[in-house]
């Protein structure tokens, strides 16, 4: 492998690696705030890609498309919290785990019936649509870059959010203790459901944002959800830190396997998992 | 013998008597998916030896019962009927120890992670199956030839026959079911269901929480094995699908729609959804929009399942003591 | 002086900044009745999780006759005879009272592999789990479902499913907690009655029940030993007295 090949394939890495990024935080947020496990995660981000497709082919402009698929989602995540989740709360892992697996069933039959089965492509923005020249016969594409500049972008809005913000405390308040928040007069509900959207938008997003590179084909979101657990279990349940630092390992894992041992390269992600639970059963990071 | 205990009995014998005769007067399209639920009752036994005995939910059995049929297929000579004795061992073995090496990784963790660590896992098994020309891709690989018994000259019995296959299946049934509730009622069974009531005191009382654990995922991977060597066998083909986290869901829906815990509740479930299956794909072929929208209206209006509305009625009546 | 069966030198354990032990040693003997009292927080609770394996200390070494155990996991140290309870009642709530101490039973006689035998069939495992209920004076509530019996009756199960372990070592956590002045009685009786032959580790907080049963006790404040000896050496003790008459009582948990 050449440098510039080499810089190549950091760079997919890498790439890929902030896209699970911004699918897994919010499965993390969702799980480590709220204490929900959602299989349906991965739907979001199917729904995101396809939101992508269908309204951009009917507005024509990608960017118009994103801020409707974004108000959309949010909206979807709103409504699904106050109709479902927020009944849960209370209940097993086990009702949660059926819960939404009855909903994956629900959306893959519904993106079957609205938009069918085949695979389709999402055109790159003309803005964005060039590459850059690395060497003679190498060049990268520019959108590629600016998808990874977009989730790092996120990455720092998120911790700002949570860190820095006044909703952002109420947040991890009511992650360590929801009955102290509540009798201190802040509307809870409000902010689980709000907490909730955002990370049903936040997969949405990533599913946007991947349309063009990845295509939009049915069950590409239980891919990315079964790649999400793996980071989640890598990374520590409820760590966005750890969240990143095992997308992005698993990134180049996934990157460089397919380059190194191609036949086997679905293979990589899980060996890494295995390892680092013989290493750390916990994740290697255990709590926000 | 208490009462309810005579009942049951009895009632289980009824329904042996019932899927003994039921051949003589079904049609063969019956008999197959009679055949096929029974198949799905031994996977959805295996599973609440975890789920329902042990507390360990589960969401990658697909794994074993795949990895079984796959077993199959690979042991068969490919234009020779495959030895029984030698075929149905292989594939519950395979499966065993898959349950093994997998065990050991999955039950280093509790709770939430099980669940997405299990589903990682058999994931990981799926991409071996689909990746290598071992299985044959997304494509699968076909069993040309069943496999049969024969002693000497003498054809004993013969899978390829549909009537001969539905009496194996419905004895390995019976089989199944006696192992678990003899297993259950063993010290391991015990220590099993102490492991699920309270982990962390069996620890303290010096139990070694790991090996219990693992012995039980072992045998429930095994049995599971067991029914993948059946479906195998039924279907004469076998695709990664089999051991896609589909079909680790629909198993762990099959025990919690029958009912954590009581074995029977698991062959109902199994019973269950196969037809419920039938019904709604010969509705529509989005059928899975109406087993996700059943399920979701059964999570939200009736927690627990519906086989936990007697129990609910009685837990009214006399009020608390539940645990678990 | 008697047997020396537990030791605990220099045991530390930090949560982040905050030392919950800090160079906690002491020795268990076959025998002797050792109590630990404190103020709430005094690392007390702590203390017993190290010794049981529920924590792994921090700085410190356990040994368990002349061997170190410090590594070991608390099943490990449950099968080599230190047995404990716990301060929130941890048992089998859907079990009754004997099926609680029959599985305590077995964990001293796995027979895991006879997975074809019953488990209600073996005597032994029957006999051991009568006679722990008999000593914990649970006898008459043998066949009742656990999480039916009185707070005081779950109490004693705890230590009935300890017995039943038969553990040379007992670490027993506040075991008079929350009983009325009759079951403590009848458990301050059960102590004595098990001293000649056990080691123990008894943390509570009854001041007349330590000082009536103890033959040393340890006094913790903020995680270190303040005092140690026998009961009338604490008594007389200035240190102590402060302790409990000043500041220490504000050091909560």
């Amino acid at each position: 492998m050449d440098f510039s090949t080499f810089l190549i394939q950091l760079l997919n890495a890498l790439q890929y690696g902030l896209l699970l990024f911004l699918v897994a935080s919010g499965l993390t947020l969702v799980f480590g705030i709220m204490g929900i496990i959602n299989l349906a995660h991965g739907s979001f981000y199917m729904m995101g890609a396809y939101m992508a497709f269908s309204l951009t082919s009917l507005t024509g402009n990608l960017l118009i498309a994103v801020v409707l698929g974004v108000a959309l989602s949010a909206l979807i995540g709103f409504l699904l919290e106050w109709g479902l989740f927020s009944r849960l709360y209370k209940r097993d892992h086990l009702d949660q785990v059926l819960l939404t697996y009855g909903l994956i069933l629900m959306f893959e039959e519904t993106r079957s019936l609205i938009v069918g089965d085949d695979v389709h492509g999402v055109p790159i923005p003309e803005l964005l649509s060039a590459s850059i020249q690395l060497s003679e016969t190498l060049s990268y594409p520019v959108y590629r870059l600016f998808m990874s500049a977009v989730c790092i972008a996120l990455a720092i809005g998120m911790y700002w959010l949570i860190r820095r913000t006044r909703l952002g405390m109420m947040i991890r308040a009511g992650s360590s203790n929801r009955e102290m928040v509540q009798a201190l007069g802040i509307n809870i509900d409000l902010i689980y459901r709000l907490v909730f959207a955002l990370g049903v938008t936040l997969a949405a997003f990533a599913g946007m944002l991947a349309a063009p590179v990845s295509s939009v084909y049915p069950g590409m979101g239980n891919q990315v959800l079964i790649i999400c657990f793996v980071v989640v279990v890598i990374g520590g349940v409820g760590s966005v830190w750890g969240a990143l630092v095992a997308a992005l390992l698993i990134g180049l894992a996934d990157t460089f396997g397919k380059v190194i041992i191609p036949d086997y390269a679905g293979l990589t992600v899980y060996i890494l998992m295995a390892a680092v639970l013989l290493w750390r059963p916990e994740g290697i990071f255990r709590r926000i | 013998m208490p009462a309810a205990v005579k009942k049951r009995r009895n009632a289980l014998l009824l329904i042996l008597f019932v899927l003994a005769l039921f051949p003589l007067f079904g049609s063969a399209y019956y008999n197959e998916l009679l055949a096929k639920i029974m198949i799905m009752a031994i996977f959805a036994m295996s599973l609440d030896l975890l789920v329902g005995f042990t507390g360990l939910v589960s969401f990658g059995h697909a794994a074993f019962f795949g990895v079984a049929a796959y077993a199959v297929v690979l042991v068969s000579p490919k234009y020779d009927p495959g030895n029984l004795l030698v075929v149905l061992p292989a594939a519950i073995f395979s499966a065993a120890a898959v349950a093994f090496v997998v065990g050991l990784f999955v039950l280093r963790t509790k709770g939430i992670y099980f669940i997405m660590v299990t589903l990682a896992f058999a994931q990981m098994i799926y991409f071996v199956f689909h990746d290598s020309p071992l299985g044959g891709g997304s494509d699968g690989v076909f069993l040309n030839v069943k496999p049969e018994l024969r002693i000497g000259e003498t054809l004993l019995l013969d899978l390829g026959s549909p009537s001969q296959f539905y009496y194996l299946v419905l004895l390995f049934l019976v089989v199944a079911y006696v192992f678990l509730r003899v297993l259950l009622r063993s010290p391991l069974g015990h220590a099993l269901a102490g492991i699920k009531s309270n982990e962390h005191r069996m620890l303290s009382l010096g139990f070694p929480v790991f090996l219990y654990k693992l012995a039980g995922f072992v045998a429930a991977g095994g049995l599971a094995g067991l029914a993948g060597f059946l479906s195998a066998c039924q279907f004469g083909f076998v695709t990664p699908e089999i051991l896609s986290w589909h079909q680790s869901g629909n198993v762990l829906l099959m025990v919690i729609l029958g009912g954590m815990g009581t074995l029977n509740g698991a062959a109902i479930g199994a019973f269950a959804f196969v037809v419920l299956q039938e019904v709604f794909s010969s509705v529509t072929k989005h059928w899975q929009f109406l087993m996700g929208g059943m399920i979701v209206l059964v999570v939200m209006l009736l927690p627990g399942g519906l086989s936990s509305l007697p129990r609910r009625l009685r837990g009214l009546l006399i009020g608390g003591g539940t645990h678990g | 002086m008697a047997e020396l069966v537990l030791t605990a030198k220099g045991l530390s354990r930090r949560f982040g900044g905050l030392f919950a032990n800090k160079d906690v040693s002491l020795d268990l003997h076959r025998g002797v009745l050792h109590a630990v009292l404190g103020p709430n927080g005094a690392g007390k609770s702590t203390l017993i999780n190290l010794l049981s394996g529920d924590l792994p200390p921090t700085n410190g070494q356990i040994l368990y006759r002349d061997q170190d155990i410090s590594g070991w996991s608390p099943d490990k140290r449950s099968r080599a005879g230190i047995g404990r309870s716990y301060q929130r009642t941890n048992i089998f709530p859907a079990f009754t009272a004997f099926e609680n101490c029959r599985l305590a039973a077995q964990s001293r006689a796995p027979r895991a592999l006879r997975i074809l035998s019953k488990a209600q069939g073996y005597a032994d495992l029957a006999e051991a789990a009568d006679r722990a209920l008999e000593q914990a004076g649970l006898a008459e509530r043998r066949d009742m479902v656990a999480s039916t019996l009185s707070h005081g009756e779950q109490r004693q199960l705890e230590i009935a499913m300890v017995l039943a372990t038969r553990p040379s070592v007992l670490l027993l956590d506040e075991p008079l907690a929350g009983m009325g002045s009759e079951e403590s009685q009848a458990m301050v009786a059960l102590l004595q009655k098990l001293s000649p032959d056990h080691a123990i580790l008894l943390v509570e907080h009854d001041m007349d029940a330590v000082f009536a049963v103890a033959d040393v006790i340890t006094v913790m404040v903020a995680g270190q030993v303040l005092e140690s000896g026998p009961p009338e050496q604490i008594r007389a003790s200035i240190a102590v007295q402060e302790a409990y008459l000043g500041g220490g009582e504000s050091d909560n948990e």
